[in-house]
């Protein structure tokens, strides 16, 4: 990009119309299905800024910005000129702003004077009013397509803005919006850190019935501004001397990285409130699912979508052996016991959780046995749906009459002590903390064993597998026994997961292991990264702690009604612009951007040619096409 | 009497009413060079899914030091001793040049998931003999494949080498015998006169029987022991390269017959 002229900037009108036309119209579309979702309604209590902006009109209001940057924008090829940016930009924008804010007009419009609240249940007055702004529909109708020409042309001057001040306009907005949505967490935090008088900076920064105060909002506003100013050539300085690293060097920082990012976690909670530390310890829950499944989808390429099984027999065996109601769950050849027997006796029914943990891990790798066994030899699609297929019998089973005698059917088993580990903790649903180090402690393996894996004897097997089945079998590989393996592994963390559940909650029921955990658990996996360990986790702290789980709520509770919505949004644009992940694996990515990755290979003469010659084979360095000069 | 290594009786394969290989009789002496001709469509590649167990034939059978391989799985035959390469380079193209060869040896050696996750002193051994064996195969195509290239995906290798990194892989499994389908294809004069060297040299070296299937007769000529040739599925002729490329049923096979007999 660097030395190619820019062509002069284009006149206003001359547009591709029919583009334009098109963007307006999703606008209008788009705005008007969030407003028909409620969710402008339904987070309209969530204060962003008090008491001027809510997070409500945050949801209609990033519209126009989006599209009204992205009719414009253009990739930009190397070596071929472009035009250079100015007002035509800006008028794309605010005309997609205009003509799409009318779609909110009419809606407007057509709320107050049509009731089609059967079958649009959130066709309300409620709506109409926020849409009107509290005022008359005439200002209603009115005010949209202003607010559209305003968001629109805002859109579309990011094109002309330089970059430095784009940056410092995006971070100031990061952090305004950033601190509103980890608000419960600073809170918490704050409370903890008490002592350091963290309290009275919170007090200031936010609202006492939440969202930030206005001069709250400003303040950060303006450090998020000065740190991108001034701080962001400095992190990337830091990056640069990071990768500039020997080799040596790097595994000795990766590791100081490693033990300060663990020291956090482990410290943190200390000052955390309920609240977070819930969350944290509900986060780590699927963290641990997500890197079970990783193994098996990520590493071994088993588009598992029954995973939830493992989850449902880890969480049922541990809860049946644990619990303390025996007469309901044990079958009639148990001796009946009292409570007070229960209580002396350490063996049955009530098995201490990690001595039950034993025959858990041992069930959950049976069952990975007896249901991988037939799915295995299967491949691609039809694994799938066998999977998916799998997933429910197992809750069905839980649930049927067949085995309801034990497993208590729709009621689900109850009474599932909390227990102590050591004097130390006490591993109960009141004590999230030390439910979040005992998920931590897991993890903690999960991580270990995943990492392992990767580089053994198995993982390379795993690795073939994915790339080509057929051949890997041909190369000696027992697929079927390895990709039992990586079945089995996955089934034992997804059933420390169980376990952990059981003992938290105190009770497990059927409608905990539904069919959309092992979806959700996927999308985490897939969005997070697939096949690698940080991005597993950051996948996890992004869907389940900001949206929340399919049965936890996470960061932004009014989220949860519209969890799947979003979930489902983000994984088409994820599929489209990055299936890779948020934090990739560097051989996905290979795989998924084989072209782009040979290209660059190409350029930076890494390809080898096609010659005999031993030295030009060693040496390899065919120069690179002049791609990026002026045609002649 | 040399050792008999590979013995294919009365060997036949339909798919559906089409005869892919009819009554098939093939042997392999311990040592040989063989290789197997025939115009496109005889059946050549079919004969060796065949062998590697990658397709069931329909009748007859396949003895491979004194025991049957029919009804074995493709892994179970690379780990009985037979190798192979693939006609269209097939690659884990994603995978190092180190990793390709290092996959390879999966049938012969052991560590499971306990010596991974406890790091057993077996465990490092092993991984440390499959790197050092790897890079010894990858060695035999000279500088092409070490060095560098090793922690380099295979999907940047040139046609030749990811030819050459096939072999390899073939190699690393530590195989008795070596079924190179077409291993010179899409290489120039030079590198493939290079090529036929190598297989030479993987006989005298290495000590691996080897089967091949090429096209180009050149290599044929120079490195083979013996050939034979397959036509519709059946074998047409057999014997040293002189006997087979004066036969009149392989010219006919290749070039058809004389006008004035089919009018």
């Amino acid at each position: 990009m660097s030395d190619t002229e820019l062509l002069p900037a284009r006149k206003p009108l001359d547009q591709d119309w029919l583009k334009l036309l098109n963007y307006s119209f999703t606008l209008a579309f788009v705005s008007i299905f969030v407003s028909l979702t409620n969710m402008p309604v339904r987070f309209d209590t969530r204060m962003i800024i008090e008491p001027v902006f809510s997070m409500g009109y945050l949801s209609l209001f990033w519209l126009p910005v989006l599209l009204g940057f992205l009719v414009t924008r253009e990739t930009v090829l190397e070596g071929i000129a472009s035009h250079k940016k100015g007002f035509r930009e800006v008028f794309a924008g605010a005309f997609v702003g205009v003509v799409g804010g009318g779609g909110l007009s009419l809606l407007v419009y057509l709320l107050d004077n049509f009731n089609v609240r059967d079958p649009l249940v959130n066709w309300s007055p409620q709506l109409r009013d926020l849409l009107s702004f509290q005022r008359s529909n005439v200002f209603g109708f009115v005010i949209w397509p202003v607010i559209g020409l305003i968001l629109g042309s805002l859109g579309g001057s990011v094109h002309v803005v330089s970059t430095r001040f784009r940056r410092i306009v995006t971070w100031a907005l990061l952090a305004v919006i950033g601190f509103a949505v980890f608000e419960t967490v600073l809170l918490d935090l704050s409370e903890g850190f008490a002592w350091l008088g963290a309290e009275w900076l919170t007090d200031e920064l936010y609202f006492i019935r939440g969202g930030l105060t206005m001069h709250g909002a400003v303040i950060l506003a303006v450090l998020g501004g000065l740190f991108a100013a001034f701080g962001h050539g400095s992190t990337r300085r830091v990056k640069e001397n990071f990768t500039a690293l020997e080799s040596t060097q790097r595994t000795r920082a990766n590791i100081v990285i490693l033990l300060l990012s663990a020291a956090a976690l482990v410290v943190l909670p200390l000052f955390l409130g309920g609240i977070t530390n819930e969350l944290l310890a509900n986060v780590g829950l699927f963290v641990l699912l997500a890197l079970g499944l990783n193994i098996v989808v990520g590493l071994a390429g088993i588009l598992d979508l029954g995973y939830v099984a493992f989850f449902a027999i880890g969480g049922y065996s541990a809860a049946l052996i644990t619990t303390t109601n025996r007469a309901d769950s044990w079958p009639s050849w148990v001796p009946a016991l009292t409570k007070a027997q229960v209580a002396e006796t350490w063996w049955i029914p009530s098995v201490y959780w990690l001595v039950a943990l034993i025959a858990v891990v041992l069930f959950a790798a049976l069952a990975g046995l007896f249901i991988g066994a037939p799915v295995i030899r299967m491949r691609g699609d039809y694994l799938a749906i066998v999977t998916l297929g799998f997933g429910e019998i197992i809750r069905l089973m839980f649930q049927s009459d067949w085995l309801g005698g034990y497993t208590g059917a729709a009621q689900g088993v109850t009474n599932i002590p909390g227990f102590q580990i050591f004097n130390v903790a006490t591993i109960k649903g009141t004590d999230p903390r030390a439910v979040f180090y005992l998920v931590l402690f897991f993890c903690v393996i999960a991580i270990y064993v995943s990492w392992r894996l990767e580089r053994s004897r198995l993982g390379r097997a795993w690795m073939a597998i994915r790339e080509d089945e057929s051949v890997a079998e041909a190369m000696g590989i027992d697929t079927v026994k390895a990709k039992l393996m990586a079945f089995v592994v996955g089934a034992v963390l997804a059933s420390f997961s169980g376990a952990i559940l059981a003992a938290k909650v105190g009770s497990v029921f059927p409608t905990s292991f539904e069919i959309l955990v092992s979806i959700v658990i996927l999308v985490v996996v897939i969005v997070g990264g697939m096949g690698n360990i940080v991005g597993v986790i950051v996948g996890a702290l992004v869907l389940i702690g900001i949206l929340g789980g399919p049965t936890q709520p996470g960061l932004l509770a009014e989220f949860s009604e519209y969890k799947l919505l979003i979930y489902g949004v983000l994984l088409i644009v994820m599929m489209l612009k990055r299936p890779e992940g948020l934090v990739p694996n560097v051989r996905r990515t290979r795989e998924l951007h084989q072209d782009e990755y040979l290209q660059d290979a190409w350029l930076k003469g890494e390809i080898d040619t096609d010659s005999d010659d031993e030295e030009t084979a060693l040496t390899a360095t065919a120069s690179p096409p002049n791609m990026g000069t002026q045609p002649a | 009497m040399t050792n008999r290594l590979l013995t294919i009786k009365n060997l036949s394969v339909t798919f559906g009413g089409l005869h892919a290989l009819r009554d098939l009789n093939f042997h392999v002496d311990e040592g040989e060079i063989v290789s197997v001709i025939g115009p496109n469509g005889a059946g050549k590649t079919t004969f060796f899914n065949m062998i590697s167990g990658m397709v069931t034939p329909t009748s007859g059978d396949i003895i491979f030091k004194g025991e049957s391989l029919l009804g074995l799985d493709p892994n179970q035959v690379t780990a009985a001793g037979i190798a192979r390469t693939f006609q269209n380079v097939r690659l884990f193209a994603n995978m190092t040049i180190l990793e390709n060869v290092m996959v390879a040896q999966h049938c012969r050696t052991r560590q499971g998931i306990g010596g991974s996750l406890f790091q057993t002193r077996s465990f490092k051994r092993e991984e440390r003999e499959i790197r050092e064996h790897g890079e010894k195969v990858l060695g035999f195509f000279g500088s092409r494949l070490v060095g560098y290239r090793l922690d380099q995906p295979a999907s940047v290798l040139s046609y030749a080498n990811r030819r050459r990194l096939e072999i390899a892989r073939a190699m690393a499994t530590k195989p008795t015998i070596i079924l190179l389908d077409e291993p010179v294809a899409g290489m120039n004069p030079k590198e493939s006169a290079i090529l036929t060297d190598l297989i030479g040299e993987l006989r005298s070296d290495w000590g691996f029987t080897i089967v091949l299937i090429e096209h180009d007769m050149n290599v044929v000529r120079d490195v083979s022991d013996r050939v034979v040739v397959l036509d519709h599925g059946e074998t047409i002729a057999q014997g040293s390269y002189d006997d087979v490329s004066n036969s009149p049923e392989v010219i006919e096979a290749y070039l058809g017959r004389p006008v004035k007999e089919t009018a």
